[in-house]
C-alpha cells in the first residue's frame, strides 16, 4: 500500500501551510524551549497521541490496506515472522523457526510456546490454521491477505506447536508475507466472526497493545498488554511495551495535522507533504522518512500499444526523464529518484542508476532509429503521425499531478507530446483490467521482490501486456527458490531485464514521511515503512 | 388547514422520491462501481483478481439490470432499509444514525449562532442612526457570504487553537470542541440571515403601521422590535428553512477541517468510494431533514400570518 488517499489535503495543503508558516514566524520569537533534549534513559508510561489523515472504517489488521490505519491496528497483532528493515532478512517472532521445502511449496513453522491472546486463549498450531483457512473468505477488503495465500492447498496441524502450509505452486514470497500485518495472527474466536464484524468490533490479537476503543472517523485507542513477553526478535526492549496508551486521532486536513503537532496537541503525525515541511522545520519536531519498498512510482507502459511495442521508443522515453528533478521539485525532502524498478528499501534491490540516467542525446538517436523524425517545431512524426502518448493518472496522492506535469515538459523537450488524462481513483482497477491505456502512473508497495512477478509476469494478470520472454523464466525461478543468493541473482536479473528493455519506466521512489515531536524516542519504521511502537517511549 | 397540511405532506413525499431517483440515476451514469472502487482504493494491492471482483459484484447485485436494481433498492428504501454500506459492511441506517447526533449538534449550534449574530447585526444596523456604523455593519454580510468556509475554519483554528490554545483543533469532544466549527459554519449562514432580515426591516420601517405606532408615542426600540421586527421576520424565517440545507452541505467542509465525525464526513467518504447504498442513504436522509424543516416552517407560517392559509386554500379551490 502506498501512503495513500489523502484526497482533500491536496487542495488545501498549500494554503494551510502558508497560514501555519505565517503564525510560526511570529511564534518563533517567543522561543518556547520546552521539553528539548531529554534523550536520557528510556522509561515506561505515558500516552502517545498520533494524528493520521484517514480512517478506513475497519480495525481488522487482516483487512486494512491504508497506512493510516495500519499504524494503529498493526500494534494489536503479532506475526509468525518479522522482517529486518535494514537487511530484508526474515527473523523469528511468533514462530521461533521454520523449514521450507526445496521447491518452496511447503512451509513448516515451529511456534513459540507460552503465547496468549488478550482473551486468555493460547496460541497453537490450530489457531494459525484457523487464521489461514479464514483469510481466503475475507472478501473485498481482504485482497492483500488473500493474495499472499493465493494458491494455498492446505494448512495442517502437525503437532500443537507445529503448523504446515502447502501451496500448489512454488511460492517463495510466502515467508515474507507471514511477516506482514495482513497475515497477523488473531484468536480463533476472532477469525470465526464475519469480516464485517471484525472490521467494526476489532479483533483479539496477541500483540503488545490491545484495542480499547474505536470511534469511526474519530479515533483508535490502544492500551498496553500486560504480561506481553513474546516480542519480535528485532525489538530492543524485552517484555511489555513502554507506553501505557496509544491514541490515534483522525485529522484529515494536512495543515491542521501540522499545526496540531507544532502546538503540542499531538505527538506525531502521518503523511507530511512537501507543503508542510517548512511549517514544521525548526520547531520541537523531527521529520522522519523512509522509502516504501516495492515497485517505485513510474510510467506503467502498455507494451501492446503499437507505439510502445517498439523497444527503442520505450527506451527513448526512459532516457528522456530527469528523475532527480522530479524527486527534488515535487516530493518531500529526501525522496530519491528511482535507481531501479524496485525501491532501494526492497530486499534484493539492484542499483541500476547508470541505466536510468538522463541522456537526451540517446533519446534523440533512438527515436531517429525508430523512424520518428523531428520536424521544424521539434515534435516528432512518423508517416505523418505525431508522436503522442496519453498518461492516465489517479488523484490518490497530491504529488501525482505536479510530477506528471514535469514528465510532460521533459518529454516535450525531446519531441514527445504527452496528454495527461485524470481518472477517478475508483477507475484504477477497471482501467488496468480493460487494458485501455497507453501509460498509467502507479506504484506498488511490498517488501518482497516477488512483487515484480505479480506486476510483470506474463503468466499472471499481465496488466502491462508484456511479451513472453526470458523475464518470465527469471521471475518464476525466483519464486521457486529458497536459496537466498540464487534468489538475489534472479531478482537482479529480472530488474535488469525490465529496466533495460524499458517494459516500465521507473521514475521516483515513494517516501513515507512522519512528523514526530522531539520528546518521542525510538519511533521506528518497520520493513514496510510503517511504524513499530513497542520500543517507543516518551521523555 | 387540513387541506394545507395534506398538500404540503404530499409535496414532501414527492421531493424525497425525486431525490432518491435522481441520485440513483447519477450514480448509475458514473463509470465504475463500489467494488472496483474498493479494489482501486488500494491502487496497488498487486493483482486484483477480476473473477473475485465479479463474484463480489454479484453478491451486491451490481450485475443486475439498472431498473431491477432501482426497483429493489426503492422497495427496500420505502420500508426504511437502505442495505449495507459497501465500504464498511455496516447497515446504512445505523451508520447515519450514529453520525446524526454529531451533525445535529454542529448544525444546531451553528443555526443558533447564525440567528443570534445575524439577527443581532441586522437589528443594530437598521436601528443605529450613525451612518458610518450602519454602512460598516451592512457591509459584513456580503463578506461573510463570499469567504470560503474552509478558509474561515483554518483561520479560526490557527488563531484560537494553535496560537492561543483556547480550543482543540480537532475532534468531537464536548462543548469546547464545538465552538470553532459552529462559528465557522455560522459565518455564511448568519450573513444570509442578516442580509434578508436587514432588508425586510428597512422595508418594514417605511410602512404606515410604523408611522402609526410612532405617532401613538411608542419609543424607537419598541417600534423597532415589537412592530417592525415581527413583520420583518417572515422572510427571514423562510430563509432559515432553506439554510438548513446549506448547513448540512456546509458540514462536509467543516467536519473535514475540524476532524469531526458526522454526516458530512460520512458523505465525503461515501462519495469518494462511490458507495452507492451509503450515498443514497445520505441523499434521502438529507432531503428528509430539508423537507421536514421546510414543512415545519410552512406550518408555522399560518400561525404568524393567518393570511397565508387563506391564500393557499383559495388557490387550491381554483385548481
Amino acid at each position: 500500500m502506498t501512503a495513500l488517499p489523502d484526497f482533500r489535503p491536496s487542495r488545501w495543503a498549500p494554503l494551510a501551510a502558508l497560514l501555519t508558516t505565517s503564525v510560526l514566524l511570529t511564534a518563533c520569537g517567543s522561543g518556547d524551549d520546552g521539553s528539548g533534549g531529554g534523550s536520557g534513559q528510556a522509561k515506561s508510561g505515558g500516552t502517545l497521541t498520533f494524528a493520521v489523515g484517514s480512517d478506513a472504517g475497519c480495525v481488522d489488521p487482516q483487512q486494512v490496506a491504508s497506512n493510516d490505519t495500519i499504524y494503529s491496528v498493526r500494534q494489536t497483532v503479532d506475526s509468525l515472522t518479522d522482517q529486518d528493515p535494514k537487511t530484508g532478512k526474515i527473523v523469528p517472532w511468533l514462530a521461533k523457526s521454520w523449514d521450507i521445502s526445496a521447491d518452496a511449496t511447503t512451509f513448516t513453522f515451529h511456534l513459540r510456546s507460552g503465547v496468549t491472546f488478550s482473551d486468555g486463549s493460547k496460541l497453537t498450531a490450530q489457531v494459525v490454521k484457523d487464521n489461514f483457512d479464514a483469510v481466503p473468505q475475507l472478501g473485498a477488503l481482504g485482497t492483500l491477505a488473500e493474495g499472499y495465500l493465493s494458491g494455498v492447498k492446505s494448512t495442517a496441524v502437525v503437532d500443537p506447536l507445529t503448523v504446515k502450509v502447502a501451496f500448489k505452486q512454488p511460492n517463495a514470497q510466502f515467508l515474507q508475507a507471514t511477516s506482514t500485518h495482513s497475515l497477523g495472527i488473531e484468536s480463533s474466536a476472532s477469525v470465526k466472526k464475519s469480516p464485517q464484524q471484525k472490521c467494526s468490533d476489532g479483533v483479539v490479537g496477541s500483540g503488545p497493545f490491545v484495542l480499547k476503543q474505536y470511534v469511526q472517523n474519530q479515533s483508535v485507542t490502544l492500551a498496553r498488554r500486560t504480561g506481553y513477553d513474546w516480542g519480535s526478535s528485532l525489538w530492543s526492549k524485552k517484555g511489555e511495551a513502554y507506553l501505557d496508551k496509544l491514541v490515534f486521532k483522525v485529522v484529515p486536513e494536512a495543515g491542521v495535522r501540522a499545526g496540531s503537532l507544532q502546538s503540542g496537541q499531538v505527538d506525531a503525525i502521518s503523511s507530511v507533504g512537501k507543503a508542510n515541511e517548512a511549517a514544521l522545520k525548526g520547531g520541537q519536531v523531527t521529520l522522519q522518512n523512509r522509502a516504501n519498498p516495492g515497485v517505485v512510482f513510474g510510467l506503467g507502459l502498455n507494451n501492446s500499444r503499437p507505439l510502445l511495442k517498439d523497444t527503442k521508443v520505450r527506451q527513448a522515453i526512459s532516457a528522456a526523464i530527469d528523475r532527480k528533478q522530479i524527486a527534488d521539485t515535487v516530493f518531500p525532502t529526501g525522496t530519491q529518484p528511482a535507481t531501479s524498478i524496485l525501491a532501494h528499501t526492497t530486499p534484493d534491490y539492484t542499483d541500476l542508476s547508470a541505466d536510468l540516467a538522463l541522456d537526451t542525446t540517446k533519446t534523440k538517436s533512438l527515436l531517429d532509429q525508430a523512424g520518428w523524425k523531428a520536424g521544424s517545431d521539434g515534435s516528432r512524426t512518423k508517416d505523418g503521425k505525431k508522436l503522442t502518448l496519453t498518461i492516465s493518472w489517479f488523484p490518490n496522492a497530491a504529488t501525482n499531478q505536479p510530477a506528471l506535469e514535469l514528465v510532460q515538459q521533459q518529454l516535450k523537450a525531446v519531441g514527445i507530446d504527452v496528454v495527461l488524462k485524470q481518472l477517478p481513483v475508483t477507475q484504477f482497477a477497471t482501467t488496468l483490467q480493460s487494458g485501455d491505456f497507453d501509460v498509467v502512473w502507479a506504484n506498488t508497495t511490498r517488501a518482497d521482490p516477488d512483487i515484480l512477478r505479480s506486476s510483470f509476469s506474463t503468466q499472471l494478470a499481465n496488466f502491462y501486456h508484456l511479451p513472453a520472454s526470458s523475464l518470465d523464466t527469471a521471475l518464476s525461478a525466483q519464486a521457486a527458490t529458497t536459496d537466498t543468493a540464487k534468489r538475489k541473482q534472479l531478482v537482479g536479473e529480472s530488474q535488469q531485464l525490465i529496466v533495460q528493455n524499458a517494459y516500465d519506466v521507473p521514475v521516483v521512489e515513494l517516501q513515507t514521511q512522519l512528523g514526530v515531536s522531539n520528546k518521542v524516542h525510538d519511533l521506528t519504521f518497520d520493513s514496510g515503512s510503517r511504524v513499530q511502537l513497542h520500543d517507543t517511549w516518551i521523555g | 388547514m387540513r387541506r394545507y397540511v395534506i398538500k404540503r405532506l404530499a409535496q414532501a413525499v414527492g421531493v424525497l422520491w425525486a431525490a432518491y431517483t435522481v441520485s440513483f440515476l447519477v450514480l448509475d451514469f458514473l463509470p465504475g462501481d463500489p467494488v472496483s472502487a474498493m479494489a482501486g482504493a488500494g491502487m496497488d494491492s498487486g493483482q486484483t483478481d477480476p473473477a473475485q471482483l465479479a463474484k463480489l459484484r454479484h453478491e451486491y447485485g451490481f450485475d443486475k439490470p439498472v431498473l431491477v436494481q432501482y426497483a429493489e433498492y426503492l422497495g427496500r428504501a420505502v420500508r426504511g432499509d437502505f442495505g449495507d454500506a459497501v465500504s464498511t459492511g455496516r447497515p446504512v441506517t445505523s451508520t447515519l444514525a450514529d453520525a446524526l447526533p454529531q451533525t445535529l449538534q454542529l448544525t444546531g449550534a451553528a443555526l443558533l449562532l447564525a440567528v443570534v449574530l445575524g439577527g443581532g447585526l441586522a437589528v443594530v444596523a437598521t436601528y443605529t442612526s450613525r451612518r458610518w456604523l450602519r454602512q460598516l455593519l451592512l457591509s459584513l454580510p456580503p463578506l461573510g457570504v463570499s469567504v470560503p468556509t474552509f478558509w474561515v475554519g483554518l483561520l479560526l483554528v490557527e488563531a484560537f487553537s494553535f496560537k492561543l490554545h483556547w480550543f482543540p483543533a480537532f475532534g468531537n469532544d464536548g462543548l469546547r470542541g464545538l465552538v470553532l466549527p459552529a462559528l465557522t459554519l455560522a459565518v455564511p449562514t448568519g450573513a444570509q440571515v442578516a442580509q434578508v432580515l436587514a432588508k425586510s426591516l428597512l422595508t418594514a420601517l417605511d410602512q404606515a403601521y410604523v408611522e402609526t405606532a410612532r405617532a401613538k408615542g411608542a419609543d424607537r426600540w419598541r417600534v423597532h422590535l415589537r412592530h417592525a421586527l415581527r413583520n420583518a421576520s417572515l422572510p427571514a424565517l423562510t430563509v432559515v428553512g432553506l439554510l438548513v440545507g446549506q448547513l448540512i452541505a456546509g458540514s462536509v467542509v467543516v467536519e473535514t477541517v475540524f476532524s469531526r465525525d458526522g454526516l458530512g464526513r460520512v458523505t465525503a467518504a461515501a462519495v469518494t468510494t462511490q458507495d452507492i447504498p451509503l450515498v443514497q442513504g445520505v441523499v434521502v436522509f438529507g432531503a428528509l431533514i430539508f423537507v421536514a424543516t421546510n414543512l415545519l416552517v410552512d406550518l408555522v407560517y399560518p400561525l404568524l400570518d393567518p393570511r397565508i392559509v387563506v391564500a393557499s386554500d383559495r388557490r387550491a379551490g381554483f385548481a
